[in-house]
């Protein structure tokens, strides 16, 4: 089950036609999907979209009444080869993942879906981002949907657009056989709005329905000479039934006045931030009316030859508004533009930059100069000439008092205590070579630990240490892999190949129970039991199957010095080929939210129940921080003693303390100090705890009065 | 025809009607962030306006610093179109949740003179980069304040997380609560109370902070940053602080007491504070060892310089009698102040019994310390028996002294006490005292500066076992460059350098640098 739950708002996915709709973009994308009668969806989480699979996990039950099939995919590559179902029969399917590192794992199957084309409308929804929204590499998914010819939609970010695209995309996908990328941004997946409903609609053809009357057509099939034909028709028939769709139907948008002498062609997806600058410049109003014109593409590939030129007519200069590089939008207007022998002079990068988000900022000054350099009979004469802008606060300084805050493991997390304690092997063994892979364990890169030289994808852990194997190396390879990674294609990438290989090298597999990183989903190994899934698959199993001779499991990681052991005999042992560990306990966060409520009821109903915490004890504690070096819990952290003979804070233990133990773990394993200690609350004791606990208190209550009356006692200590 | 400039539109923002209030919100991830914005769109909705929020909760990042963003408008029958994240100088309303994120906020230009209410609650949450040094890492809270109160229009700032934990509730509530007290939209109290109604899920606390929080806000301009407490003019010892405990012992505490009378009044709070936890940590003839050595310093001390030598000894010497070893450990542990201590820290309700765990790991070091001298020492110079004790001794030992056997073993070490005089451990450590007093004050007539830099070097020495000896190995390097720097004015600046620069990190590594530039400096002196 899912981190975030949309139980109850996917209850507004049954809003029928006329009703508002208001909610957030992801919920808005689930609806349109419904309404446009989609047969069966599916897809991989990880942001932004991840929350999308969490809304239609939540609506398998209204999927399931409008005969709509859901698949929790293995991997993207699974998701879109799942969209294969279009191919012979007219079923709509959608698939959604995480880009461009998706689309990456998706592309052997985009390829081939693309090339064979489509009957049913088959819509690919990715989540794409530039700087701060993002957390892997910057790249476009641009770029596949040019390789494979898939079109590419990237609509205006607000609810009735994105709404609009998706059913556009579905027709658009029908029209020209060709299957269709919609591109949404994290804050546009996340947008609070409205939009009024239409009905959902039952699939024509389900599912079911396909399998009862099966359906082949050799020309549909990748394979000579039907895949020379599908190149022909990509050009001779699907180009051209898309550019005549996307003409007809106004899919690109025209705002602002039909003429001047300059204009601005924009990514449906920076449009807000275009009329933001221009609001700022003076030039629009808060509901976007401008002089300026505005050619917005809704759909940034295919582009429209004639749509675009007619644009340009009579413009000195047009500005391209293209996030992200490299600029193919605006390198095939220039060649349009050029083979058109006009005279209008494109511009783009010369005035936003290359690379990089297009933040507010960006697109002001982007614009500004733009506007100052190409029209600034246009701009207000502030604009034009501003005075010195400068808020007149120096934030130089300031900057080397904030502290950096990158993200970090959870309090409690179950692989903090993985990471001290292979901290600690290395203090002993020294340094190792360590390969790491894409979930929360991607942490340990970070201070406190910094354990971790290279990621080269999800589930590739271990595989981008296969070249680290040599007769004569003194010492292995270390590499980490999340369950998710595992699952995703570690298994037969990672494990399979070190196997087969012969690799030398240590693999720790971080088992949490869940698919964490992106939310907390279900996968094969979860413990928990699923409705619609299934789960408790162990992992161990999967290995021993793979041929893994050397496992090790670990079922508590809390037990540093265990996992410690573990990784020094794995590291030490005489035993040739992978040696591969499995280290076991919940995602705390999962956890806190399954156990909390229950715990709270139990003590509320007056039921026996043991809460553990940590504490310091702040007079032992010498402030030498040794202990947050193998630590960086949100809940472990430093405070002042009001002492003006110590001057060093202590460490403190707040009251979000979950009592995970990797504090006094760590403090036994590492040898730290005695400062810690782990304090047991026995909520509604029973007879025999409060019997017990009189009688201890008397006799210790009696050995500390003798004590305290043969010594001074301050009042104070 | 554009040939001339067109009638303006009217800017964003420029009609009041029109205008867009732009609102951004940053915050430490799980804080709940989220909560915050939802609460406030469901307020501008609540008033007649178009909202629009927006986030970047990348899934995972949950202790990372995150931005939640709202744009609203009156509800004209038009529809806004609103930007989907904060620009530098064109924010009207910024929320911190944390200080350091209104640093932050500041540094990323969403704070302008012109227009920006900071909203921020005064305490912190330390970043990793701030607890992982072996000193004081932490960031400055005064220049973030200083820095606000110039870049921001209006400045709101108090600790809404203690009211929050006060009222049982989350820093959202209170956080709202100062949005809404601060005016800095236009909308009533109810409504933003019907929108915390509305949440459903704990919202008696969450009224409760949201309230206090208000009047906060309300009363309360920018609380200025934490002063740090004026040291205490102790008039007189004799008095000063309550104590208990035989006739005897009490006399024997009011003639050390009445020595601390005859010293500089500059010198006599810290020396009060000293001779307590002397006193407290063994007994009244340590505490007379202590004002001894402490007056050696005293004689040398002239008030032109403040006394600094003598406040510098008497803090120090305390904490270096007062060294961390078993027995203290376990008196600490078991002493009746410390279960009171316990049970608020972990907040245990009356009713609710309380079970204790302690981790202790000795090891052989730690066991011959125990040990008579003679004895200690005769197993530390055998490797061979003190290896085979330490196979049988190294190990991790938990401890619960809320039980028999748990308590009563810890009693009887801290019981040792009275012995400790003859042990093994406090031979080492008074040799190492000496050995240090002695060379600070043997500085004190020439360079007295150079005297108090080398007393405060003792703040190095801490920590317990590996932590204790890269300790002791970080305070001799720094005291290594004694030779090299006597007789040069500025010997003890670099002294205070070094010390700094071994506070860092953990292995020394800044340390070492500054050593090698101390070595180029040559021993010549400046003058």
């Amino acid at each position: 089950m899912a981190e975030r739950s949309f139980a109850k708002e996917v209850e507004k996915l049954r809003l029928g036609a006329g009703e508002e709709f208001a909610g957030e973009g992801i919920l808005a994308i689930t609806k349109a999907l419904l309404q446009c009668g989609v047969g069966y969806v599916g897809g991989y989480q990880g942001a932004p979209i991840s929350h999308l699979m969490d809304v239609l996990a939540d609506a398998q039950d209204i999927l399931g009444e409008l005969g709509v099939h859901f698949e929790a995919s293995a991997s993207e590559a699974t998701a879109t080869a799942m969209l294969a179902a279009s191919v012979h029969y007219p079923i709509r399917g959608a698939a959604t993942f995480k880009s461009t590192v998706g689309t990456n794992v998706a592309s052997d199957a985009l390829a081939n879906l693309a090339s064979g084309g489509v009957t049913g409308g088959a819509l690919i929804i990715v989540g794409e981002d530039y700087g701060e929204g993002s957390s892997i590499m910057q790249e476009r998914s641009h770029a596949f949907a040019m390789k494979s010819q898939v079109w590419l939609l990237d609509p205006r970010p607000n609810l009735p657009s994105i709404v609009k695209a998706v059913e556009d995309g579905f027709e658009l996908s029908e029209i020209s056989n060709t299957p269709v990328m919609l591109q949404v941004r994290i804050r546009c997946c996340h947008v609070h709005g409205h939009f009024i409903a239409k009905d959902n609609k039952r699939p024509p053809m389900t599912v079911a329905d396909a399998l009862s009357a099966p359906r082949r057509d050799t020309g549909r099939i990748v394979l000579p000479p039907a895949s020379f034909l599908h190149e022909k028709e990509k050009v001779a028939k699907r180009w051209p039934a898309a550019v005549d769709f996307i003409r007809k139907n106004k899919i690109n948008e025209f705002f602002g006045s039909d003429h001047g002498s300059v204009g601005i062609v924009m990514q449906g997806g920076m449009y807000n931030s275009v009329i933001r600058a221009l609001q700022r410049l003076g030039l629009a109003d808060t509901y976007g009316e401008t002089d300026v014109p505005l050619y917005v593409l809704n759909a940034v590939y295919p582009l429209v030859d004639d749509e675009f030129l007619s644009f340009c007519e009579g413009k000195q200069a047009v500005l391209v508004v293209e996030e992200g590089q490299p600029n193919y939008v605006e390198q095939a207007f220039a060649a349009m533009l050029h083979k058109a022998g006009r005279g209008t002079r494109l511009v783009g990068k010369e005035y936003l930059p290359m690379a990089g988000e297009y933040t507010g900022q960006v697109m002001l000054d982007g614009i500004g100069s733009f506007l100052r350099a190409e029209a600034p009979h246009l701009l207000p004469g502030e604009v034009r000439a501003p005075n010195k802008v400068g808020d007149g606060v120096d934030t130089a300084d300031l900057i080397n008092v904030v502290p950096g805050r990158p993200p970090g493991f959870c309090i409690g997390c179950p692989e903090r205590p993985i990471f001290a304690a292979t901290k600690l092997v290395e203090q002993e063994l020294g340094k190792h070579h360590i390969a790491s892979d894409i979930g929360c364990h991607l942490f340990s890169i970070m201070p406190p630990f910094e354990l971790g030289a290279t990621t080269m994808g999800y589930g590739l852990g271990p595989a981008s240490a296969s070249a680290f194997n040599s007769p004569n190396a003194k010492r292995r390879s270390i590499s980490f892999v999340g369950d998710g990674g595992f699952w995703h294609n570690g298994l037969t990438s990672s494990i399979g190949n070190a196997v087969f290989n012969k690799n030398d090298g240590v693999i720790v597999i971080v088992d949490n129970f869940y698919s964490a990183a992106t939310g907390g989903q279900d996968i094969l190994s979860s413990r928990a039991s699923n409705r619609t899934k299934s789960t408790k698959h162990p992992i161990t199993e999967a290995v021993k199957g793979m041929g893994v001779k050397w496992l090790r499991h670990i079922d508590r990681t809390y037990d540093v010095g265990k996992v410690q052991d573990t990784l020094r005999e794995a590291l030490t042992t005489e035993e040739k080929g992978p040696k591969v560990i499995v280290a076991s306990s919940e995602c705390m966060l999962n956890r806190q939210r399954r156990e909390k409520p229950l715990v709270d009821k139990a003590i509320k109903g007056g039921e026996r129940v043991v809460k553990p915490k940590f504490g310091v004890d702040e007079d032992i504690c010498t402030g030498d921080h040794a202990c947050m070096r193998l630590s960086g819990c949100p809940s472990l952290s430093v405070k002042s003693l009001d002492d003006p003979l110590r001057d060093d804070p202590v460490a403190s233990i707040d009251q979000n303390c979950v009592g995970c133990g990797n504090c006094g773990e760590v403090a036994d394993a590492a040898v730290l100090c005695p400062s810690f200690y782990r304090a047991d609350v026995v909520h509604n004791p029973g007879r025999w705890d409060r019997f017990l606990e009189s009688a201890r208190r008397a006799v210790i209550g009696m050995m500390q009065r003798r004590r305290e009356s043969r010594r001074l006692v301050f009042a104070d200590a | 025809m554009l040939d001339q400039a067109p009638p303006l539109r009217p800017k964003s923002g420029a009609t009041d009607n029109e205008r867009v209030i732009k609102l951004a919100l940053l915050a430490v991830g799980g804080q709940g962030g989220g909560v915050l914005a939802d609460w406030i769109v469901d307020v501008a909705e609540r008033n007649g306006y178009v909202a629009q929020s927006t986030s970047v909760a990348g899934v995972a990042q949950r202790t990372g610093a995150t931005i939640y963003y709202v744009e609203m408008a009156r509800h004209t029958g038009r529809l806004p179109v609103f930007a989907l994240s904060p620009s530098q100088g064109d924010v009207d309303i910024l929320i911190a949740a944390e200080l350091m994120e209104a640093g932050r906020a500041i540094i990323r230009g969403f704070v302008t003179p012109d227009r920006t209410t900071l909203i921020t609650s005064s305490h912190r949450i330390a970043a990793v980069s701030e607890k992982v040094e072996p000193g004081d890492g932490r960031a400055s809270s005064s220049k973030v304040h200083a820095t606000a109160e110039a870049a921001a229009k209006r400045f709101v700032a108090f600790d809404m997380e203690k009211i929050a934990s006060d009222n049982g509730s989350m820093i959202s509530a209170s956080l709202l609560g100062a949005l809404a007290g601060s005016d800095a939209l236009p909308f009533t109290r109810e409504s933003y109370e019907q929108a915390i109604g509305a949440g459903g899920r704990g919202v008696k606390a969450s009224l409760a902070a949201f309230g206090a929080a208000f009047d906060r806000a309300r009363g309360a301009a920018a609380a200025a940053s934490p002063k740090p407490a004026e040291p205490a003019i102790v008039e007189s010892a004799l008095g000063a602080g309550q104590l208990r405990g035989p006739q005897n012992l009490v006399q024997g505490w009011q003639a050390l007491a009445a020595r601390i009378d005859l010293m500089p009044v500059a010198v006599r709070d810290m020396a009060l504070r000293g001779l307590r936890k002397v006193v407290d940590y063994q007994d009244i003839a340590y505490g007379r060892d202590y004002l001894d050595r402490l007056d050696k310093a005293v004689a040398l001390d002239d008030a032109g310089h403040a006394h600094a030598l003598s406040i510098a000894a008497a803090k120090h010497l305390a904490n270096a009698l007062c060294y961390d070893d078993m027995i203290r450990v376990a008196d600490l542990k078991t002493r009746s102040t410390r279960d009171q201590r316990v049970r608020k820290e972990v907040g245990a309700k009356a009713g609710s019994i309380l079970q204790v765990t302690e981790y202790f790991h000795p090891r052989i070091e730690e066991f011959c310390g125990t040990l008579p001298a003679g004895l200690g020492s005769y197993i530390e110079n055998r490797p061979r028996l003190a290896g085979f004790l330490d196979r049988r001794i190294n190990r991790g030992r938990r401890v619960r002294t809320d039980s028999f056997a748990g308590f009563a073993m810890l009693w009887f070490i801290g019981g040792l006490r009275r012995w400790r005089r003859s042990l093994l451990r406090h031979k080492v450590e008074m040799a190492h005292v000496e050995r240090w007093y002695a060379l600070a004050l043997s500085h004190a007539r020439e360079d007295y500066a150079l005297a108090v830099e080398i007393l405060n070097c003792r703040r190095l020495i801490k920590g317990y076992s590996d932590t204790h000896v890269r300790a002791q190995s970080k305070f001799d390097r720094v005291l290594s460059a004694l030779d090299l720097l006597k007789g040069r004015d500025d010997a003890a600046d670099w002294i205070r350098r070094l010390r700094e620069a071994a506070l860092k990190d953990e292995k020394g590594d800044m340390l070492d640098g500054a050593l090698r530039t101390v070595a180029t400096l040559g021993s010549v002196p400046a003058n």
